[in-house]
């Protein structure tokens, strides 16, 4: 095992699959020469070359309808969207081409293509720039969407994402790009559509993705001090969603907070908490809580940007209502 | 002695084999258009009909193994680039037989077995296919070409110019092929568009262009073998915008408010199956019996196709869940 930051573990996904697989190759905004616009791509234009690193014009519909047409016939393209904010630009190519192709067309093509691209708040870049909206997606039959929130599972599930013969849609975190954490030396993956315990326990399970995952370890750390024994699970795969590590939870603890960085309204908890309640109504013993965005654009302004999102503090004062 | 340069450059086996695919699109649309009357065809059916040089034209010219992408008026674009009568017929019946399974449709007829990426139900929504399409031929070193179908209403479309930009700039192997039959539904292209004629757009990209008479099989089928050529040459992209006219409206709930009688029939007078027929005669290549023939069997044909789409069964209700996911 070694220490790696997030940029890096992504970094290593994208060299050994472009290593094993020369249908694979990147393109996207700034993804060569300058290295991706958090780094992810760094070096690898130096060391693949311009025909498989592929620095494109800002045209967002292009590189999403090139890759679907690139792995129609063929290739396995990783196309990068600077922000997910910006996928708005590129929508028809991926909920109407990428993610429907396969079912219209009978079973008779695949479109094996990764779409990577990045969320969150936390860097004061405002409404434009720091959106979270994966929700969206969820509600698009024919993509898988993934979100990973440490530098083991970015890795992982960037190599399963990469080898998967769907598009899937890898949404990363602008906030964690530079966390650690350990990573084995050797190869591995992550398959898709499996959550992970990520910290176990017995009085309530919190489900939460991407960067708030950090949030809910944290606030289950304290939580600990004051008796409660949170379990705390990252779908890290929001579609398709596994279901059964989140009810096999739910059935032991029997109370649920749902944490999310997007906004409430319409968002992944709304889908969660009523999953749980079609599948396990009878084991909850309160009320599923939300945490989530409050219904905002993100404000730029240091001073509201936080207010926007849940933090730590949201979290353990949901779980805490759980035993009022 | 073959006096018309152009036809006498062909074989005749090719000049029979163009004028039955045209007969087949035509016989295919009204077939179209009458189970549509009949109401066994549901949703959108978008009819090629007056545009079938342009279609057989362009895939005469290119090769088995090349692609093409098409567009929501794509009955044409699959028979032209070989696709079984039958599956067509049978998908536009959504019947499990068909080349989607019944799933796709008039607006998603695909068939990747003969190069056909596939009709597209958003007007532009196959200009970034065509490039990704043409990209994996540059990178495999493939050889091929990618035949892009567009309209003069997809013209307008964002999308269309990053494509195009695209291809230009990475000196992809498409070739855009422009089908101006005057209308993005009811709009006028001289209402929609600043230029007269589209294909200048291509200026903009440093990209050679072509007008061609859209109602002649083979100017375009000419135009695009020297598109053909320079692009597997690794030359880029050309754009050849090709004048033509649909007979029916743009689908089946349109009344044709927007244009004249008179401008029909001028578009008619040039119908570009009888007068291909003609020439043909003209330039002793066939007798007026064998052009008889050859549109009886192509009617035929289409009748056989819409038997066997009629005849075939719907897909079973397990097929609603199958084939979302490789």
């Amino acid at each position: 095992m070694r220490e790696v930051r997030y940029w890096q573990a992504l970094n290593e996904a994208l060299r050994e699959e472009l290593d094993r697989d020369p249908d694979v190759f990147v393109m996207g905004e700034d993804v060569g020469i300058y290295g991706g616009a958090y780094g992810v791509t760094k070096g690898l234009y130096e060391d693949y070359g311009e025909e498989r690193i592929r620095d494109t014009a800002i045209s967002e519909q292009v590189i999403v309808g090139a890759a679907v047409g690139a792995a129609m016939t063929g290739m396995r393209p990783v196309a990068e969207i600077m922000y997910v904010d910006f996928l708005g630009v590129a929508m028809d190519q991926i909920f109407n081409q990428a993610a429907k192709i396969r079912y219209m067309f009978g079973g008779k093509a695949k479109v094996p293509m990764t779409l990577r691209t990045q969320g969150g708040t936390g860097r004061g870049l405002a409404a434009q720039h720091s959106q979270s909206l994966e929700s969206w997606f969820l509600h698009v039959p024919g993509l898988k969407v993934v979100m990973p929130s440490t530098p083991y599972d970015a890795k992982g599930l960037l190599k399963a994402a990469i080898r998967d013969d769907n598009p899937v849609l890898f949404i990363e975190h602008k906030m964690l790009y530079g966390t650690k954490g350990m990573i084995p030396d050797g190869e591995y993956i992550v398959p898709l559509g499996l959550a992970d315990v990520k910290r176990p326990g017995s009085d309530v399970t919190v489900v939460a993705h991407s960067r708030m995952l950090l949030y809910a370890l944290e606030a289950a750390e304290t939580l600990e001090k004051e008796g409660i024994s949170v379990e705390v699970i990252d779908p890290r795969t929001l579609a398709p969603l596994d279901m059964d590590t989140i009810m096999t939870s739910v059935k032991k603890t029997g109370r649920v907070v749902l944490v999310e960085e997007g906004c409430k309204t319409g968002g992944v908890g709304g889908e969660i908490a009523t999953r749980i309640m079609e599948e396990g109504f009878y084991y909850l013993d309160a009320p599923i809580i939300r945490v989530a965005a409050k219904d905002v654009p993100i404000p730029m302004s240091p001073a509201l940007e936080p207010l926007a999102v849940p933090s730590v503090q949201e979290i353990i004062d949901a779980v805490k209502k759980l035993y009022v | 002695m073959i006096k018309d340069a152009l036809v006498a450059k062909e074989k005749k086996e090719d000049l029979i084999f163009w004028l039955k695919q045209m007969h087949h699109i035509r016989y295919f649309e009204e077939m179209v258009m009458q189970l549509l009357a009949e109401n066994y065809v549901k949703g959108g059916s978008h009819c090629y009909a007056g545009q079938e040089a342009v279609a057989v034209g362009a895939c005469a010219a290119i090769r088995k193994d090349d692609y093409i992408t098409s567009t929501h008026r794509g009955h044409g674009h699959g028979i032209a680039k070989g696709g079984k009568l039958n599956e067509l017929m049978a998908e536009i019946c959504g019947k499990a037989a068909g080349c989607c399974k019944g799933k796709g449709g008039s607006l998603h007829l695909a068939d990747l077995s003969t190069g056909n990426l596939g009709a597209n139900g958003i007007v532009g929504g196959s200009f970034g296919i065509a490039a990704g399409a043409a990209l994996t031929c540059k990178m495999k070193k493939l050889d091929r070409v990618v035949l892009c179908f567009y309209g003069d209403g997809a013209a307008n479309q964002g999308i269309a110019h990053e494509s195009m930009n695209m291809a230009a700039t990475w000196k992809l192997p498409v070739i855009y092929i422009c089908e101006n039959n005057l209308y993005g539904m009811s709009v006028s292209v001289n209402r929609a568009a600043s230029v007269e004629d589209l294909a200048v757009r291509a200026l903009a990209y440093d990209m050679p262009y072509k007008i061609v008479d859209g109602m002649d099989v083979l100017a375009v089928k000419e135009a695009v073998e020297q598109a053909a050529e320079r692009a597997r040459k690794g030359e880029g992209p050309m754009l050849i915008e090709c004048k033509t006219y649909r007979y029916y409206g743009h689908s089946r709930s349109d009344a044709r408010v927007y244009r004249t009688k008179e401008e029909e029939k001028y578009w008619k007078d040039r119908d570009p199956i009888p007068n291909f027929a003609k020439r043909l005669i003209e330039n002793g290549i066939i007798t007026e019996d064998e052009a008889k023939e050859i549109d009886a069997q192509a009617k035929k044909d289409i009748e056989d196709a819409t038997k066997f789409a009629k005849d075939a069964p719907y897909p079973e209700p397990e097929a609603l869940f199958e084939d979302l996911y490789a």
